[in-house]
This record gives C-alpha cells, structure tokens and sequence, in this order.
C-alpha cells in the first residue's frame, strides 16, 4: 500500500523551491498522512532530486500536509538542466511512498 | 456596497491557454468580471527583451486573438475585463485594444492603463541584492526588474468607470481582489477581507487548475471531458466567502479534492501568503463540498500587508546545449548509459568548456531521479544530454555531439535532436514601496 492509495498531491513552484501537497481522499486518514509521511522519510525517498531541506506544514482542517523543498529545481525553474525545470512530476513521487 | 455576489470568472491561467472556454465563460457564465492571468514569472522578462526589439511590441502575443474572441459579448453583456496582458507594454497593449473595440464600434468602452511596475531603472542604479544569489543587481546584466503591483491600481481603474483594465506585473491575486474589493465596497486594510479575496484569487488564478486540469488519474482520480475543460467561476459573497463553481455542462469538475490541491499550489508557509495586498492566512480554510461541481470556500485571514514589494529581476545566464537520441529493445538502458558515457568523454577530448553538464535517460531516472528501489528495464529510452556554456557556440557543440552517435554510438539509435537556447534567469528582490509609483491612464473609444 503507498500514499497514491489514501491520497493525493499536487506540485507548486517557486524559484528553486518546490511545494508538494498531500492531501487525505478521507479526513479520516490525515492521521496516517501524519505518521507515514514524515520529513525525513519524504527528504530520504526525494534524495535524487533535492538537495535541501524539507519542510513540512500541517492543515489538520483540510487533512492535507504541505512539503516545502529547497534547492529541488536544480538551479530555479528559468535555468534549470532537468527535463522537467518545474518539478511538475514531482507529486507522483510522493505518492510512491510506502504506508 | 452591494449585498449581491459578485461572479468572477478566469479566462486564462497562463499566457497559452486555450481561448474558447474564456468565450464560454463570457457568453454562459453570467459574469460581472473575466480575468485573464497571462504573466508567468519570465514572460515578462522575454516581453522586456521583445519590447527593446520594437518599441510598439512587447505585450501579450495573443492579446489580439483573446479580444477579438471574447469583447464583443463582454461588452455587450458588460463583463467587466481585467488583465496583465500588457506585459513589458501595457499601453502599446491598450492602443491595440482601442483599434479592435474601434473596429467592432464598441462606442464608450473605456481602457484603463496600469505602468509603474517596470522599475529597471531604479534597480540599475545599485543596492539591490537578489535573493538567489547573494549578488548584487549589476545593471549590465539585468534584462528587466518589475515590482508586483497590488490591487490599488485597478480599483481606481474599476471606480473610474474603466471595462478593461490592462496591466503588466501585478500580484496574480490582486488581479481579483481589486473588482471584488470595489464590488463589495471593502477597505483595501481590512485584512480579513484582503485576504479571504487573495484566497479567491488564488483559487482562479491557473484557470482549469481547479476545475479539474492538472489533477486527472485514470482509475483513481477521474476527471470527465477533459478535451472541454471548463474554466472556474467564483461567487463571492460580502462576507469574503465564496463558491467556486464553472460552466454548467462544460467538462471538468469541481470538487473539494480539486480545490484542495489548488489551495495549496505554489504556497509555502500556508499561515503567511505574502502578496503587495496582505499577508494571508490559508490554515482556518474550510471546503465544502456542495454537490452539482459547486464548492464552498470560507475562513481566509489576513494580516497587514507587506512593506515591501518583490521585484521580478531577469538576468542574461548564459546557455543551454540540449541533445538527445533514442534507444529500444532489448539490452535498450545498457546502450543508452554507454552512449551518455560517450558523450562525457567526447566533451572532455574535444575541450568543449561546460559549466554545469547533465545527462538523464528519460524512461529510467529523467524527472525523479534514479530509484533503486524500483526493478525491470523499460522497453524504450532516450538519453538526453543538457549542458550549460557560456556561448552559444559551446551549446551547439554539445548538442551536436549527441547527434554524431548515430555514425559512431551504440547499435540502434534513432531520432537524435539537438537544440540550443539562450538562459534568461528570473530572480528576486525587494524594493521599498515608496520606491514605486504606479499611475493610471484611459482611452475611451469613439471618445
């Protein structure tokens, strides 16, 4: 079972930051969004693609969880090598995490 | 004050979107407003470089498409018109308004023109350092500088009578706070208010974002006649609350899930939204799904507004050599690696000098870098080698470098490309409000 069952995520842009909502199909499970997704294991599954910290915002009104990354767009979204220069794709990987 | 909603509608959420359901909006909406949001972080930045190459340019490519589509029904209908469509140019935009609403004998119809955004000369002129770097903003490197305006400008636009506001860089919000503000009959420093119509901004200001766009999953999140999509319509009440809603019959949804994701696009610290209008607060925020693709929206704050404004610097950063070629079958990534090994080594033999090189394989580790923990080769990949240099002749030859596998690579590859494109680098800084001051002008047609 991986997050993509219980909720989903959206990616924002900002520079060379990237936000990564994650939110609870049901407010029932924002406790398990709680325990499953903690900024470590979400700064761990995003090694490959950030290099700065992980933040991590609680909305407990819209069972949704907010992760602030730095340094994620390899330079800013306006001169970045990646393929994908916003970090678009990124809320699919999220989403694999195991629960 | 009017006790009466105001119906707010998107018409763009970015400066190519989709034309026709901004008609839609117009002629099945029942709307008081249309706001089209054109203006991403380096569009002005590139209208900036277009406006140096002819004076009378540098504004929104499909301004003239978008009016010629949605004024004649706007204005028959008085759907009011805000935009940042202007860009680098926001009067050369208005005079090109002029001439259509002329055309068309749209007698009356009165164009507001917001400037004093574009401060490149006083960041120029030294002590300004951007965020990013650290550095100072050293004037033969900055393409533009353009504070974010709030809604000031526009609502004394909208109380002098004006159908279509045009703008360049202005806070995408404050593009809706300012008609529902005027609407409503708010104090600009009520922050509450401030920022519950920062929240509706927000909500609107991508367009088919939260209508159903960016959002699909097949099987898991399904979103019907996407081909259709319907742009978002807002309600909002005097007490800030809202409803955002869309055409009826138009494709897309409306859901608590779609406005959620919205809600939290491209924000940080949701408690501190920072825009020129207010610092909102989205974490009191309820959504309330009322059935029928309608949405209530409610619990916005706001604290007092910033005093400063953020400046929008783009820099000249060199160049970026892209090439890539493909592989399939089997033994596919194994060819694809060697051909990227090949390519880094050949940089190295023929000294092309790189200041930042990358090579992906798209299929394997392209977009979220390599996962260990996922197992199987794909059937196809492409190896895409990107490299930054200083000079456009450096980026060629590293493109070009990708091609020259298709006689001396691995077996097999096919449809190599290669491009070369110049960097225009957008950062940030900060300049004192009293630094900045915006004005209005106005045409009015057949006047």
């Amino acid at each position: 079972m991986t997050l993509r069952d219980i909720a989903h995520a959206r990616t924002g842009d900002k520079g060379e930051i990237c936000n990564v909502s994650l939110i609870a199909f049901e407010p029932r499970d924002y406790p398990l969004l709680l325990r499953t997704a903690t900024p470590d294991r979400v700064k761990a599954l995003f090694a490959g693609v950030v290099r700065g910290d992980v933040t991590r915002y609680e909305l407990p009104h819209l069972g949704a969880l907010n992760f602030v990354m730095a340094g994620a767009l390899g330079g800013g979204v306006t001169r970045s090598l990646a393929l994908d220069p916003h970090g678009k794709s990124l809320s699919t990987l999220l989403l694999d995490l195991d629960i | 004050m009017s006790a009466r909603p105001l119906r707010i509608g998107c018409g763009a959420g970015y400066a190519g979107d989709r034309i026709e359901p901004a008609v839609e909006l117009v002629e099945r909406g029942h709307l008081d407003v249309i706001v089209f949001e054109c203006l991403a972080e380096r569009t002005i930045a590139l209208a900036q470089q277009a406006k140096a190459a002819d004076p009378d340019g540098g504004f929104d490519p499909l301004l003239e498409e978008r009016m010629n589509a949605v004024l004649p029904e706007a204005w028959r209908r008085r759907v009011r018109i805000v935009t940042n469509m202007g860009a680098a140019n926001p009067p050369a935009a208005a005079a090109r308004v002029r001439a259509i609403a002329d055309r068309l004998g749209l007698h009356g119809l009165t164009i507001a023109v917001v400037t004093g955004d574009d401060v490149r000369s006083i960041v120029g002129g030294g002590g300004f350092t951007l965020a990013e770097t650290g550095e100072a903003a050293a004037a033969d490197t900055v393409v533009s500088a353009n504070a974010y305006l709030g809604a000031e400008p526009i609502v004394e636009a909208i109380r002098a009578g004006a159908h279509v506001v045009i703008t360049g860089r202005v806070a995408d919000p404050s593009l809706f706070l300012a008609p529902i503000a005027v609407h409503h009959g708010w104090r600009l420093d009520d922050w509450t208010l401030a920022g519950s119509g920062t929240l509706v901004g927000h909500l609107l200001e991508c367009g088919g974002q939260v209508t159903g766009g960016y959002f699909a999953d097949p099987g898991v999140k399904d979103v019907r006649a996407l081909a259709r999509l319907g742009f978002p319509i807002a309600e909002v009440a005097a007490d800030g609350t809202a409803m955002i809603t869309k055409v009826e019959g138009s494709g897309g949804q409306v859901t608590r899930a779609t406005c959620a994701e919205q809600l939290l696009y491209e924000i940080h610290d949701p408690s501190a939204y920072f825009t020129p209008d207010v610092i909102a607060d989205f974490t009191g925020v309820r959504i309330t799904d009322l059935g029928d693709d309608r949405v209530g929206v409610a619990g916005a704050a706001g604290r007092q507004r910033p005093g400063t404004l953020k400046v929008s610097v783009g820099q000249l950063d060199g160049w970026i050599g892209d090439g890539q070629i493909s592989y399939a079958g089997p033994g596919a990534v194994a060819r694809g690696r060697l051909a990227g090994d090949i390519v880094r080594e050949r940089l190295q033999i023929v000294g092309v000098p790189i200041l930042e090189l990358r090579t992906d394989l798209i299929g394997v580790d392209a977009l979220h870098g390599p996962r260990a923990d996922r197992a199987g080769d794909p059937y196809e990949v492409r190896l895409r080698v990107a490299a930054r240099t200083a000079s456009a002749a450096d980026a060629w030859r590293v493109a070009r470098e990708v091609e020259t596998l298709y006689t001396n690579g691995p077996a097999g590859g096919g449809g190599a490309t290669a491009a070369v494109r110049q960097v225009l680098a957008m950062r940030s800084t900060l300049i004192p409000r009293d630094r900045v001051s915006w004005r209005v002008d106005y045409l009015t047609v057949g006047g």
